[in-house]
């Protein structure tokens, strides 16, 4: 089977934009084809990544109205839902694409126009993800987060503060992201002082509500060499499932999909956590980062929370996580956010993360989680040889 | 709405209920939740609640023991008093948010059913 390579990517300013969904997923996607040196033509598969244009902005067929837009035409184009795993679906169905033989050049982009709506709306086109019993009580995806971060905090004596410090180094990451929604810096005491969300979960433990789009652009390894010299390269991808009822798994501080999704991209890629040099997590909220990295084999169950106040996490750290500021700084455009976390990936191993870039990067991880852990794709990357 | 589980071949039983079990056994019978008191495994005070939702809106996961099976289930709490491992028994209400207030169709699904009460 065919190594895939990705040679392009790029993505969006993050935040509140003026443009819609169309025009968000063509300016990254005309981006990455730059990056590439690659023209519109040569684009054999499209994929965009998006949860709910249609909820969101009435705005249905965007694949084809994207390969209208780009000059792609007549690529195949599918439109890839996953909630918010959309991205790393979308990388996965990219990395089929060109591993089974059935493209030589694919575009991925993903893309999600959100910020036109109220805060309620918006959770409420989110929320719709959930079971009719969970939506008939107006569970949100930030509540089962507060549910679950209460759980965690008591079950594993973890000091409250210890969620506070993933959003100080995230925003302390995102001040060098020149895309990110935020770049800015916030302490621990505005973290623990700012209005409750969910309790016991504040407003800096979560993400923000964002528009932005984000593109990465696949081949075999053959061919990447005629376009460039620096490269990465897909060596594992996994996806899995976990409840959709979020209440009825066996131990909530565990999410499957991660869990089994890692498996699958370690075994793939003949890799496992201590071969990571750099990893994107959904830090969605706060929480999420801890769920992940242990989920991921990071550390033990119910011990990420001390390495976050060891400074392990840190740009300068053991494992530095979420360097582009993960979703909590740079932003969450529901469908682009998989794809983003690839793209910073992919500028760390090939040396183009600037003031972010982590010295020899050689094998970065990327996990994207939809809903609360329903479905988690785990991507592994490494600079090409 | 109502608070019935199922109970499947394999002897696992969950709510709601599914087509099939987390091992693929099919559905037996029914067991009311409602006739049962519960424990409170965690819970939240949610206050960015979506159109329709009561604001704070207090959430709890709780636990059934059911001949010895453990059941979970998730509702609102009729009190902003509770605390994990609490007692609590489910009680009816006609309208737990507002039917159409949000995206879901309001023909899709109930808009009455359960809030756990603390003992």
């Amino acid at each position: 089977m065919e190594r895939v390579a990705v040679i392009g990517a790029a993505m969006t300013q993050f935040g509140q934009r003026e443009e819609w969904i169309l025009e968000l997923l063509a300016e990254a996607g005309l981006a990455c084809l730059e990056d590439a040196g690659v023209e519109p033509g040569e684009v054999e598969h499209l994929y965009v990544s998006n949860m709910a244009s249609g909820e969101f902005e009435g705005q249905t067929g965007i694949m084809n109205g994207l390969a209208h837009d780009l000059g792609a035409i007549p690529a195949y184009t599918q439109r890839v839902d996953q909630t918010s795993s959309s991205g790393g679906a979308g990388i996965y169905a990219a990395w089929q694409s060109v591993a089974s033989g059935a493209s030589e050049m694919t575009l991925l982009v993903g893309g999600e126009k959100m910020t036109h709506k109220t805060t309620a709306e918006a959770t409420d086109v989110i929320a719709s993800i959930t079971h009719p019993n969970e939506y008939n009580v107006g569970v949100t995806l930030p509540s089962f987060a507060g549910l679950t971060a209460r759980h965690y905090l008591e079950r594993f004596d973890a000091p409250r503060e210890s969620l506070g410090k993933v959003a100080v180094k995230n925003h302390k990451n995102g001040v060098d992201n020149p895309k990110a929604q935020f770049q800015k810096e916030v302490d621990l005491e505005t973290v623990l002082e700012s209005p409750i969300v969910a309790d016991p979960l504040r407003l800096y433990d979560f993400c923000p509500i964002t528009d932005g789009s984000a593109a990465l652009l696949f081949c075999p390894e053959s061919v990447a060499a005629e376009y460039t010299d620096e490269y990465a390269v897909v060596t594992g991808v996994d996806g899995a499932t976990d409840t959709h009822v979020v209440h009825e798994r066996d131990d909530p501080t565990v999410m499957g999909g991660v869990v089994e999704s890692g498996k699958g991209a370690y075994e793939m890629s003949g890799r496992g956590p201590e071969d990571i040099d750099v990893a994107e997590l959904h830090d969605m909220f706060t929480i999420l980062e801890f769920l992940q990295m242990e989920g991921l084999g990071f550390t033990e169950q119910g011990e990420a929370w001390k390495l976050i106040e060891e400074g392990y996490t840190e740009k300068d750290g053991e494992l530095p996580v979420n360097t582009s500021g993960g979703l909590k700084s740079k932003g969450h455009p529901l469908g682009a956010s998989g794809v983003a976390q690839a793209v910073e990936i992919y500028e760390q191993l090939v040396g183009e993360a600037g003031p972010r870039q982590i010295d020899d990067a050689e094998v970065g991880l990327c996990c994207n989680v939809g809903g609360f852990g329903n479905c988690v794709i785990t991507t592994i990357m490494e600079a090409g040889q | 709405m109502s608070m019935d589980a199922t109970r499947y071949a394999d002897g696992s039983i969950s709510y709601p209920g599914h087509p099939r079990s987390r091992e693929g056994a099919e559905p037996v019978e029914t067991v009311d939740l409602s006739e049962y008191t519960a424990e409170v495994l965690t819970w939240t005070q949610s206050m960015a609640t979506p159109p329709g939702v009561r604001q704070p809106n207090t959430l709890a996961i709780v636990e059934f023991d059911v001949d010895g099976e453990s059941v979970r289930a998730i509702g609102q709490v009729t009190t902003d008093e509770i605390e994990t491992g609490d007692e609590v028994r489910p009680v009816y209400v006609e309208q737990t948010r507002e039917p159409g207030a949000g995206i879901r169709e309001p023909d899709s699904q109930h808009w009455d059913g359960y809030r756990f009460e603390p003992v």
